[in-house]
């Protein structure tokens, strides 16, 4: 053939895809005759493994993570001869737990439910049941998990996700060290999934992870922050970094200064007995709002494997400064009674199982500056809160007024500042905000916004965060999880914080459904600044 | 769904009858990833229109369907518009008569989206060299189906006289499932394979192309087989450890066999046309494996 049709540029792939795809490497098509760089079509597959769930009657089960298994067997992403043991204080049978996923699923699946697809998980599944301080139940579970690997062939891979409160790690971990459960013979892996939160200091985080470390080694934990699972989240990524566009404005030479919001409708509803003394700095900031944070502003990694993403992300972590006086670079409140959304909403201290004189925070805002060349004196401002206006998640970078504007006070008058807005969730997508002139004869200009809506662009429905972070988690591949370094340093950023609030007693109160306490708006108006209203 | 039908008209008309149809709704044309060509004749155009809009559902897109009618007629463009509530993206059915049939390009050149890839699609007979059709011309991607020919097998082994990267064809979509599951049947070391059979209903193509595909990785003999089907029921592969295989009776779940380990079943449907379709969109990039395995599959 030698009129090869030219083709207008293929613009189709981005970096981001080209690294998604990397999966084939060089390394497994010489072992594997069958693989290929070049073959995109094959998706990322596990091996054979187990995965060995503590907390299977938790609510974090039903809704995501059984849903995330089918889902990702639906997708033909699970290995053959996948299998998934359930473990948890129940008098029960495998088909008991079955029946459970089963349930799960045909309420929570993102996709359609298929029987044969069922049917390979169905065969995999199996119970133990038992307490965490019975070693009887942990040789059953080594057992079982022996008898698996002849039976399915998984090859003494297991992962072990710990769903399950903090308090019951130790008892755990000690329980798989004590059975041989937590080292790999060779050629296998063993890996321990846990949730947040890590700890709710520097000090209970360096515990807990002592707790892990002392069994597991550093590259077999991953540390689920659900946010970094989002496909919005890495296409902060591709956006920051497979464009030309946006990079030589991201710095303090334009921007003005960013806005990380994290906003709940919702109240604490029944975790009570968690969100209390907890609060929502260290409930959102520390791990999602940081990594937020995080990704918008670190410099380019030299590759999107691991080490490179995290040693980026630990840099400007460390660069994070506090605000000299704490008093007027942080806020927090707590919602009082209200109305959210057209119904009556009792406040926070009324809450089932809330003391009167509780001073933990449902509302937080802290302004933190990143002392490096890039954003020195750009303030980045993060909050967080519960029973505010509606749920919304974004990253807004916020660019300087242009240096001079030709037009008359009048025409201007109503022109914002120029917005680049992520939003994470729900309706994922990014907007651009401009200036532009309203038709007429006047030189009126007036804020528009430019809109990319992922579902339209895209899937009609993405993957959940959790089938992403699991199949990494089976696959053996972290860079979407937190390393411990980062869990420490943005222990660092905010335990001051935390104990400065503490010694001020109750927090300003909130009427829920508004944003948030007076002083959070004072915080902004004092740099000459207001929150984008969502 | 609004739909609106413009008789005797032109690219142009059509062009501002959908930004017209577009602000009416108050949808705006943003989001949309490719246009989407598909040529094809009165008797499949309802399967090719359902497919391709369940496929935009992932891939938001521009679908152009091309409907050539009598030659015999006096010229003439008859087009029918939908923009629906339900699908993202716009369908635009377009029926042309007389020497029109010939010219087909003029009126679909000017109707794709600016700037943003192009892919034709012939879910019938498609040309002998698709790259050189001139609606292949304007696309960077073209898709045939061989299971539409009369006698796909020999339309398969055929393809690669026309090929030019950038084709692709269904018969090889249809395999990815199967070869997903056996490359990981081969992710832990099995030994040398020194032959094999793939099993699969008579006069179906995807058959000897999944042989070819493994011919040319394993570097050994494999033989076709007739079956009863459907469609593909087994691969049989002889190793030096012993034989691996994947069989499927039910067209739903397969059983895979490998040595030394235990019979495992692993679901591995068929699937519909649209998500066939919409695989082939998520790369607009040449499939080099294909070209590999149509040439091994000729020679």
């Amino acid at each position: 053939m030698d009129t090869e049709p030219v083709a207008p540029a293929d613009e189709a792939r981005t970096v981001a895809a080209a690294a998604a795809a990397a999966a084939t490497t060089e390394a497994v098509a010489r072992a594997n005759p069958l693989r290929d760089p070049r073959d995109k079509r094959l998706p990322r597959v596990a091996g054979p493994c187990v995965l060995v769930l503590f907390g299977v009657t938790g609510d974090l089960a039903k809704r995501k993570l059984l849903p995330a298994i089918y889902d990702l067997g639906n997708r033909g992403l699970l290995p053959p001869g996948f299998s998934l043991v359930g473990f948890a204080r129940r008098d029960w049978q495998d088909q008991d737990f079955a029946q459970l996923t089963h349930d799960a699923i045909k309420e929570h699946a993102r996709t359609p439910f298929r029987e044969e697809v069922w049917k390979q998980l169905r065969e995999g599944i199996h119970f133990v049941p038992g307490e965490f301080a019975d070693d009887g139940a942990f040789d059953a579970l080594a057992m079982a998990l022996k008898e698996i690997d002849e039976t399915r062939g998984t090859g003494g891979n297991y992962a072990f996700y710990l769903s399950v409160p903090p308090k019951f790690f130790p008892k755990v971990v000690e329980q798989l060290r004590r059975t041989g459960l937590a080292d790999a013979p060779e050629g296998s892996w063993r890996r321990v999934v846990i949730e947040k939160p890590f700890g709710h200091d520097l000090k209970s985080a360096q515990d807990l992870n002592a707790i892990t470390s002392a069994v597991f080694p550093e590259s077999s934990v991953f540390r689920i922050d659900h946010y970094l699972g989002k496909e919005t989240v890495q296409n902060i990524l591709a956006l920051r970094f497979a464009n030309n566009l946006f990079e030589p404005i991201w710095n303090r030479g334009y921007v003005d200064h960013a806005q990380i919001t994290m906003a709940e409708d919702i109240g604490i509803g029944g975790r009570a007995g968690y969100y209390d003394g907890i609060g929502a700095a260290r409930d959102v900031i520390q791990n999602h709002l940081l990594q937020l944070l995080a990704l918008v502003a670190m410099e380019d990694p030299t590759s999107f494997d691991a080490n490179a993403l995290r040693r980026e992300k630990e840099k400007v972590l460390k660069a994070l400064r506090l605000p000299q006086d704490l008093a007027l670079g942080t806020a927090r409140g707590a919602y009082t009674a209200g109305w959210q959304g057209g119904e009556p909403v009792v406040g926070y201290l009324e809450e089932d199982g809330i003391p009167a004189d509780s001073i933990t925070e449902t509302y937080a805002a802290v302004k933190l500056e990143i002392a490096n060349r890039r954003w020195a004196g750009v303030p980045f401002y993060l909050r967080t809160g519960k029973r505010l206006g509606r749920r919304v998640t974004e990253v807004a970078v916020v660019f300087q007024r242009a240096p001079h504007l030709p037009f008359s006070k009048d025409d201007i008058e109503i022109l914002g500042q120029n917005a680049l807005v992520i939003r994470v969730q729900p309706d994922e997508g990014i907007t651009v905000r401009f200036g532009s002139k309203v038709p007429g004869t006047a030189m009126e200009v007036r804020d528009v916004s430019m809109d990319f809506a992922y579902g339209e662009s895209f899937l009609e429905s993405s993957p959940e965060a959790y089938e992403r972070l699991l199949l990494d988690v089976l696959i053996g591949d972290p860079p979407l999880f937190p390393h411990q370094r980062e869990v420490e340093l943005s222990w660092r950023i905010l335990d001051p914080i935390e104990r400065f609030w503490a010694s001020q007693g109750q927090p300003e109160g909130y009427a829920a459904g508004t944003w948030g306490p007076a002083s959070a708006d004072n915080m902004m108006a004092r740099d000459g600044r207001v929150w984008r209203r969502l | 769904m609004t739909s609106f039908m413009l008789a005797g008209t032109n690219a142009s008309k059509i062009s501002s009858q959908l930004t017209m149809l577009r602000h009416q709704m108050g949808a705006p044309a943003v989001g949309m990833v490719l246009t989407l060509v598909a040529i094809c004749d009165e008797s499949n155009q309802y399967d090719a229109v359902r497919a391709a809009t369940d496929a935009a559902r992932e891939h938001p897109s521009r679908i152009v369907v091309v409907i050539a009618r009598s030659r015999e007629e006096p010229i003439r463009l008859d087009a029918e518009l939908r923009i629906g509530e339900s699908a993202p993206g716009e369908t635009i059915l377009l029926r042309l008569y007389g020497d029109l049939t010939r010219h087909a390009e003029s009126v679909v050149s000017p109707l794709l989206l600016p700037d943003t890839p192009v892919v034709a699609w012939w879910p019938g007979e498609c040309p002998q060299v698709p790259a050189k059709d001139p609606i292949g011309l304007l696309a960077q991607r073209r898709i045939t189906d061989a299971r539409a020919s009369a006698d796909s097998v020999k339309a398969i082994m055929s393809r690669s006289r026309g090929y030019v990267p950038g084709d692709t064809d269904l018969a090889w979509t249809r395999i990815t499932p199967w070869r997903s599951l056996l490359a990981t049947a081969f992710d832990q070391p099995v030994g040398t394979v020194e032959s094999g059979v793939v099993e699969g209903s008579p006069g179906h193509a995807s058959a000897p192309l999944l042989a070819a595909w493994l011919s040319e990785r394993l570097d050994a003999p494999i033989e076709i087989a007739e079956s009863e089907g459907p469609g593909l029921t087994s691969v049989r592969l002889a190793t030096s450890a012993g034989d691996v295989s994947v069989t499927r009776s039910d067209s739903r779940l397969a059983t895979l066999v490998r040595p030394g380990q235990p019979d495992r079943r692993v679901a591995l449907a068929r699937r519909p046309t649209s998500e066939l379709l919409a695989e082939e969109l998520r790369r607009l990039d040449p499939d080099d494996l294909y070209g590999a395995a149509i040439r091994h599959l000729a020679d």
